[in-house]
C-alpha cells in the first residue's frame, strides 16, 4: 500500500462497509469490525439503525466500542434486552434481521466461512474460537454482509472447515437449502469489495479503492479471483467520515 | 431447597468428579467465584458445558478439572484466544479434552429441550456446514407437517448448573437482571441448581415480569459478592475489560498460568 495516505487501509475498509448499511436496518452484528462498522453508520448516516448483539441486546446504541458482545453498556442502551433462546429463534431465525454482519479466518470463492480451525479438526495447526452465532446468522439474515483483509492465507481456494455455508457450491446450491436469507451480498476488504455473481454465485471484485489495483486484489487472493468488467472505484473516506471513525476509537 | 449455605458447602455438597456440570452466564454475571472453589476442591473429569467458555473454562481446564467439554464460541471474547482451551485441544495439556461443539443457536435449543423435559431441541440450523460431520450428536427430523428437514441437538440436563445473580432473598428466591443469557434454561435444565449471589435481601427488587428463580428448583445459594469479577453484575460492578486483555498473556504460558492460579486462586480461602 502507498504511503502518506491522510488515511490508513483499515479506514477505508470501515468505511466502505459502513456505508453499505442504511437507517432504519436491522443489524446483526458480530464483535470486533463488524460492531466498529455498524457503530460507525449509526454516527454518520444511519442514526435510527437498529443494533442488534448476539447477547440479546436489540437496539443497543453504545457510546464507546464494546470489547465483548455483553459488554454492560450494550444492555444499558438497548430498547430490549432478550435471553440466548428468544435472540437466535424469534429474532434471528424468524427472519426479523436485514443485513448480518460476520467476519472470519477464511473465506472461499463462495464465500462459505471458516472461523473454527486451521488445519485437521482432530489435530488442528491453530485452534480458532468456532461457530458462535455465525452459522445461523449467515443463513437467517436476508443478507449478510462479511469483512475481512485479503490475503492467500485467508482466501482461499478450499475452507479447512466450513463454519458457516455461503453459497455452499455454488450454482444456486443455497436456493436449495432451508436457509431463508439471501447469503453473502457483500465482501469488503482493504482492496475493495467483492459481490457473487448471478448465476455462479462466485465471488467477484466489483469495486477498488483509489490506491490499490484491481492486479494487487487477484494477486491478494488464494483462487483465480474474477473482476468486474465495470470495476467501481470507492471513494476515499471524507473528511468527516475519518473524524467521526477517529473519534470514536479515541472514545474507546 | 435454597438452603443458604457457604460457597465451599455448596460446592463440597453437590459437585462430584464426573459430573456434567454447566457454569453459565453469557458474557455477564459469570460464576467465577464458584469455578475457583471448584478448582480449589480439585474436582476431576468434569463434562463441562458453557456456549462461551471464556476465562472461567480456561482457568479450569488449565486446573485439569475436565475431560471434556461441550461449547459453541471458545475465544477470549474481543480478545483473542484461549490459550490453555488450545493447549488441551492441540497438545492434551495438562490432559487430553474431548470436546462437543454446536452453534449458540444449538446450545440454546438444546438448554431450552433440557428446560422443558423434551428430548431434543429442534432448530433450523446447522445447514451445510462442518460441524455436522465432526459432531454425532447432530442429527435432524422431518417435519410432520411440512416436510422440511431440521436440525435437532440432544437436550443438555446438566448433573448441576450454577449461575450467579444480583439478588437473592431469605427463601431462596434468586433475581436475575440485565443480559441473562441461556441462564434460566441452563437453571431449570440442571438436576440440582446452586446459585451464587452478590447480596441477600429482605425482598427481591423484582419488577413484574421478572427473572426470578422460584426457591422450590434452587438447590443452594452462597452469598459472594463480586462472585462475578473479573466478568460483571449490572448494577452492581462493570466488566474488568483490563483484565480480559491481560489474560491473554497470563493464559498464553504455561508457567506464567500456573503461579497465577497459585497466588490468585488456589492460595485464597472461599
Amino acid at each position: 500500500m502507498k504511503d502518506g495516505l491522510p488515511w490508513t487501509q483499515d479506514e477505508m475498509m470501515t468505511v466502505a462497509a459502513a456505508r453499505l448499511l442504511w437507517d432504519g436496518c436491522v443489524c446483526f452484528v458480530g464483535i470486533g469490525l463488524p460492531s466498529a462498522v455498524a457503530n460507525l453508520a449509526r454516527h454518520l448516516h444511519a442514526p435510527h439503525i437498529v443494533l442488534i448483539y448476539e447477547s440479546g441486546t436489540i437496539g443497543a446504541r453504545p457510546s464507546v466500542l464494546p470489547l465483548s458482545i455483553g459488554d454492560g453498556e450494550l444492555a444499558e442502551t438497548a430498547t430490549s434486552v432478550v435471553s440466548l433462546p428468544e435472540i437466535f429463534t424469534y429474532w434471528l431465525q424468524a427472519g426479523r434481521v436485514d443485513v448480518g454482519f460476520l467476519g472470519a479466518a477464511q473465506i472461499d470463492r463462495f464465500a462459505n466461512l471458516n472461523s473454527t480451525v486451521i488445519g485437521a479438526y482432530d489435530k488442528p495447526r491453530t485452534r480458532l474460537p468456532g461457530a458462535g452465532g455465525a452459522p445461523e446468522i449467515a443463513a437467517h439474515a436476508r443478507q449478510t454482509f462479511v469483512i475481512l483483509k485479503q490475503s492467500a492465507r485467508s482466501f482461499v481456494p478450499a475452507l479447512d472447515f466450513c463454519t458457516s455455508a455461503g453459497f455452499s457450491g455454488g450454482h444456486g446450491e443455497r436456493a436449495r437449502t432451508t436457509a431463508r436469507g439471501a447469503g453473502p451480498q457483500a465482501v469488503i476488504t482493504d482492496f475493495g469489495i467483492l459481490k457473487p455473481m448471478a448465476g455462479s454465485d462466485e465471488l467477484q471484485l466489483t469495486g477498488r479503492f483509489e490506491n490499490v489495483t484491481s492486479q494487487q486484489a487477484v494477486q491478494a487472493t488464494g483462487w483465480p479471483l474474477q473482476v468486474a468488467s465495470s470495476l467501481e472505484i470507492i471513494a476515499a473516506p471524507s473528511a468527516d467520515e475519518l473524524r467521526v471513525l477517529r473519534d470514536m476509537h479515541a472514545r474507546t | 431447597m435454597g438452603a443458604l449455605l457457604s460457597l465451599s458447602d455448596a460446592v463440597q455438597r453437590h459437585v462430584h468428579d464426573g459430573q456434567r456440570i454447566a457454569l453459565e452466564g453469557f458474557t455477564h454475571l459469570i460464576p467465577f467465584a464458584a469455578a475457583h472453589e471448584i478448582i480449589r476442591q480439585q474436582r476431576r473429569h468434569l463434562h463441562l458445558i458453557r456456549m462461551t467458555p471464556d476465562l472461567i473454562y480456561d482457568q479450569m481446564i488449565g486446573m485439569g478439572c475436565a475431560d471434556a467439554l461441550t461449547f459453541s464460541w471458545g475465544g477470549n471474547p474481543g480478545v483473542g484466544s484461549l490459550y490453555r482451551l488450545r493447549d488441551a485441544i492441540e497438545n492434551g495439556w495438562p490432559q487430553p479434552l474431548s470436546i462437543s461443539e454446536h452453534t449458540h443457536a444449538g446450545m440454546a435449543a438444546a438448554y431450552t429441550a433440557g428446560a422443558s423435559g423434551l428430548p431434543f431441541g429442534v432448530l433450523r440450523g446447522y445447514i451445510n456446514n462442518d460441524l455436522t460431520g465432526v459432531n454425532p450428536d447432530i442429527k435432524s427430523v422431518r417435519c410432520p407437517y411440512t416436510g422440511e428437514q431440521l436440525a435437532t441437538v440432544p437436550a443438555l440436563n446438566p448433573d448441576v448448573s450454577i449461575i450467579h445473580a444480583q439478588q437473592a432473598d431469605r427463601a431462596g428466591n434468586v433475581l436475575l437482571r440485565g443480559i441473562i443469557g441461556a441462564q434460566k434454561e441452563a437453571a431449570l435444565a440442571a438436576k440440582c441448581l446452586i446459585v451464587t449471589v452478590e447480596e441477600v435481601v429482605d425482598t427481591l427488587d423484582a419488577h413484574m415480569n421478572s427473572v426470578v428463580l422460584p426457591h422450590w428448583v434452587v438447590g443452594a445459594v452462597a452469598c459472594v459478592p463480586r462472585g462475578a469479577y473479573p466478568s460483571y453484575a449490572q448494577g452492581y460492578y462493570a466488566r474488568d475489560n483490563g483484565f480480559y486483555q491481560d489474560w491473554d498473556a497470563i493464559g498464553k504460558d504455561r508457567t506464567r498460568f500456573t503461579d497465577w492460579m497459585r497466588q490468585k486462586v488456589l492460595r485464597v480461602a472461599a
